[in-house]
């Protein structure tokens, strides 16, 4: 066990964990954050995406000791009110089926307009393609992905 | 107006009389839960009452609709209160939404499964919004002394027109509440719809997209310990023993132990499916704690003999055989294909088929498989439980929460009455959560620890102990005579250990000679319903090969099946055709008008299907291209006969995913055995579809009827897999015949 300092969603948080801890769990079971999802544990779904300095990470394979002083922002810390143009967006198709690989979903796409204001189809394909839907939400999410562009 | 019989119990009205100084006695623990939304205008009230175990109204109006049964995706959370509110007349913005309870006084088939949720309520939960609506109005009668049919309703308004007097709903709710229930009330004629039919936003939207706990997984109570089972590693295997001395003592571990899910002489209920009922419970103070320890525990494994498990549910008991063995995808699908060979039990014959077989001048004939499909809910399997001396609370995601009442309270020795089952959204359902074996085994877990657990399968538990859609294999025949007119035709159906067949869906009905025939093989790799359960494989292999036919015979696809719903409507072969003949064509003449079939665009190739499943119908057109063996799929046409539409836009939602599910896994998805190991544990193996895959664009229509609304959560499932494979024809020139098509075009 070790006692790490975490800078999440602006906030510094302490810890005491095995130092190999996933930040996945740490959010989830010390922090009770618990809008980032547990899909696979092997960063292959998408459902535990957070942003690691504004770049997308799967949290499930991140260890909590390789995060220092890192910013991490996670879905409840996306923004204050629920309004960022991305959770706007998703609203405004009404994403959601099941809802539950959503957070990841959005958490990927506000990634990707971080770095890409005008993303093409392609960009949008190749940003999302580490995020599953079982519930098969994709075409939406592209549209909303692209009215997020806009209105950011 | 039409006036229908109130059909609910009275039980249901139970009523929560106002105390004393105005208060407010409070009869469910479910009436404290919920907060406005964002959007809402109005603020919580001071005063909530009760009008019926459905609604209460609170004293500025806004109005709390339960909603009965388990959400898994399907939208019932939004679209069953949606007609409540449509009956009490109440503006939607004015409403909240929240998670019944389990309460089957109150309610009836609280149960996610069959897309019935809307169909089966969609009377009886009209019927509790015009019944509150109408005790409103008997209550204005009274108060302002005036006759209940000179008041009418708008947007939560009583209104008086004679004397002027007015009054909102929240004004009324309080005497509203001392009114004995009317026994008859009027409904409102389709055509005075205002919320039904209009879209509506997720209830659940805005939690969902700011991640707040809505989940069974998201559960975390004081002093909660986590727990994780350890199953065997292959089907046909039982723990033999176990040392857990090194686990035990790890970081954060309370204990390790055995236990049998089902007693070994208990007979399950329908829904108590399970290949691994003796299980490795590894219970600790965090999931990444109890995640290290597991893989500390080393067990020793043992083949098991044939076992055969008893069943009951209802007053009928039948039993299940699970032979000894490791199978292997290999050694299976040849074991279907030699019982195939030896024919099937005749389920219904029309006319001389096998006669007629003998005199076709031309005989066409295809054998079609699919594989195991994993279901994976993207919330894995988990459950709460806190399990004392004297009751059980069990919280999480299950869709057959009434079900698993029964099995808990048999398992655990207590009275039904001490079993608390709540429900919580489901992250996806797809059939895997209406065997509830994971929260049986929480209950257990719990009540061995003496402390609030929370169970949690890792993905790899939640893919490799499934109830799978099993395996399956298909052999159509058509004879042909001269003229190419079909003048035999025969479908032979089985699986692991089920057959698909729909004996008495299309073409039966519509063919002078028609033979339908089943048969199954046991196996110990457990199976069960998967989204459009037998139809997610009967619809697509039908649907190719009747395009093959059509072909065969040089017609196009869509004139082919034209004929043969002609036929089905005006001469209509043998009983028991369940399905509409006039309806089916419908949604084929829909989707040719808007696919422009007959003038198709250049450079892509299509093709087309139509299924009826869960009383609707829809039809497809798929358009692709091939970037080298790898199809992308430009656009798929749907076109949906559900009856009335409640809430278009989520059903758009609804066609678009299940579609998007259809192609995904006839496409891609396969689990498959080796030694009874399943070969894919994780989504680094087992392939479901992904944003790249997905079509570019889905255009959905539905047809517009008054007829009472049907199935919408599985019917877009099937069908497409046929119009993908008929598409794929056209861009490679080769027939696929065995799912994952993906392994095929290389």
């Amino acid at each position: 066990m070790a006692v790490f300092t975490l800078n999440i969603n602006g906030q510094k948080k302490e810890v005491d964990v095995d130092p190999g801890t996933p930040m996945l769990w740490v959010l989830r079971d010390h922090l009770k954050l618990l809008g980032t999802k547990f899909g696979c544990g092997i960063a292959q779904c998408g459902a535990c995406t957070i942003h690691l300095n504004g770049t997308a990470v799967r949290s499930c394979s991140l260890p909590v000791s390789s995060v220092g002083e890192d910013k991490v922002t996670t879905i409840e810390g996306l923004s204050e009110k629920g309004d960022h143009p991305v959770q706007k967006a998703w609203i405004e198709h009404d994403i959601p089926q099941c809802g539950y690989c959503q957070a990841g979903q959005i958490m990927s796409a506000s990634a990707l307009l971080l770095n890409n204001s005008n993303p093409s189809d392609k960009d949008i394909e190749s940003a999302m393609n580490g995020n599953i839907c079982r519930c098969g939400t994709y075409t939406r999410i592209k549209s909303a992905i692209k009215t997020a562009a806009k209105t950011q | 107006m039409t006036k229908v019989i109130t059909t609910q119990d009275r039980r249901s009205f139970l009523k929560v009389s106002a105390a004393a100084g105005g208060g407010i006695l409070i009869g469910f623990n479910w009436l404290l839960g919920c907060t406005p939304s964002a959007e809402q205008v109005k603020s919580m009230p001071e005063e909530w009452y009760n009008i019926n175990g459905f609604l209460k109204i609170g004293d500025n109006g806004l109005v709390t609709i339960m909603s009965p049964n388990p959400e898994i995706g399907q939208n019932v959370k939004t679209s069953m209160p949606m007609l409540v509110a449509e009956e009490l007349d109440v503006d939607w913005k004015d409403v909240m939404v929240e998670q019944a309870p389990l309460n089957t006084d109150i309610f009836t088939r609280q149960l996610a499964g069959g897309s019935q949720s809307i169909r089966q309520s969609w009377e009886s939960l009209r019927t509790t919004g015009a019944t509150a609506r109408q005790m409103l109005i008997l209550a204005a009668a009274k108060t302002w002394d005036v006759p209940p049919e000179e008041i009418t309703t708008e947007n939560g308004k009583l209104v008086h027109s004679g004397s002027g007097k007015e009054a909102g709903y929240g004004e009324m709710a309080s005497a509203a509440v001392d009114i004995p229930v009317p026994d008859n009330v009027p409904l409102k004629e389709k055509k005075e719809f205002k919320i039904i039919g209009t879209s509506r936003k997720n209830v659940d939207g805005h939690k969902i997209v700011t991640g707040q706990p809505l989940y069974g997984i998201d559960t975390y109570e004081e002093g909660m310990l986590v727990a994780m089972i350890i199953h065997p590693p292959a089907f046909g295997m039982s723990l033999k023993s176990i040392d857990a001395s090194e686990a035990k003592n790890m970081a954060g571990i309370k204990d390790v132990f055995t236990f049998e899910t089902f007693g070994s002489d208990e007979k399950r209920g329908s829904f108590d499916i399970s290949a691994f009922p003796h299980l490795i419970a590894v219970v600790g103070e965090s999931t990444w704690q109890v995640m290290q320890a597991k893989k500390a525990v080393k067990a020793e494994w043992e083949k098991t003999g044939d076992q055969t498990v008893p069943f009951h549910r209802s007053g009928r008991e039948w039993s299940v055989n699970f032979p000894a063995g490791l199978e292997s995808t290999e050694m299976y699908m040849q074991k279907m294909k030699d019982r195939d060979a030896q024919g099937g039990e005749t389920v219904r014959e029309d006319g001389n088929p096998r006669e007629n077989f003998d005199k076709a001048t031309k005989i066409l004939e295809r054998t079609y498989t699919a594989p195991h499909l994993a279901h994976n809910c993207m919330e894995p399997m988990n459950f709460f439980a806190h399990v004392t001396s004297d009751k059980a609370i069990l919280k999480g995601p299950i869709q057959t929460p009434e079900f698993l009442e029964e099995t808990a309270s048999d398992r655990l020795g207590l009275p039904l009455e001490k079993i608390d089952i709540q429900m919580t959204r489901m992250g996806g359902g797809f059939g895997r959560r209406l065997y509830g074996n994971f929260l049986i085994e929480a209950a257990i877990i719990s009540k061995k620890v003496n402390a609030p657990i929370k169970l949690i399968y890792t993905r790899e538990d939640d893919m490799t102990a499934g109830t799978y859609r099993p395996a399956y294999l298909a052999t159509y025949r058509a004879g042909l005579d001269a003229d190419n007119n079909i003048t035999a035709f025969q479908v032979r159906m089985g699986g692991m250990s089920e057959s698909p067949l729909f004996a008495n869906r299309f073409p039966a009905g519509a063919l002078d000679h028609y033979l339908a025939e089943n048969w199954s093989i046991d196996t110990n790799i457990t199976h069960g319903a998967f989204r459009a359960p037998r139809s997610n494989f009967s619809a697509g292999v039908e649907q190719a090969f009747l395009d093959e036919l059509a072909e065969e015979a040089g017609k196009d696809p869509i004139d082919l099946r034209l004929e043969l719903f002609e036929k089905a409507k005006n001469q209509p072969v043998g009983e028991n055709n369940d399905y509409d003949a006039e309806r089916y064509a419908g949604v084929i003449k829909l989707v040719r008008e808007m696919s422009n079939w007959d003038t198709p665009p250049e450079n892509v190739h299509r093709g087309m299907a139509a299924y009826y499943c869960h009383n609707s119908y829809v039809a497809n057109v798929v358009d692709l291209v091939m970037d080298g063996n790898k199809p992308v799929i430009e656009k798929v046409y749907c076109a949906v006969d559900c009856g009335i539409v409640v809430n278009p836009d989520a059903a758009t939602n609804m066609i678009e995913g299940g579609t998007i599910d259809g192609i995904g896994h006839a496409l891609y998805s396969e689990l498959t055995f080796i030694d009874g190991v399943p070969q894919q544990k994780n989504f680094d193996k087992y392939k479901l579809i992904r944003h790249s895959e997905a079509p570019k664009s889905i255009e959905v229509q539905f047809v517009k009827n008054d007829i009472d609304p049907t199935g919408l959560g599985e019917p877009p499932y099937p069908p497409v897999i046929g119009a993908l494979a008929n598409a794929l024809y056209k861009a490679t020139g080769k027939r696929i015949y065995d799912q994952p098509f993906i392994k095929h075009l290389s």
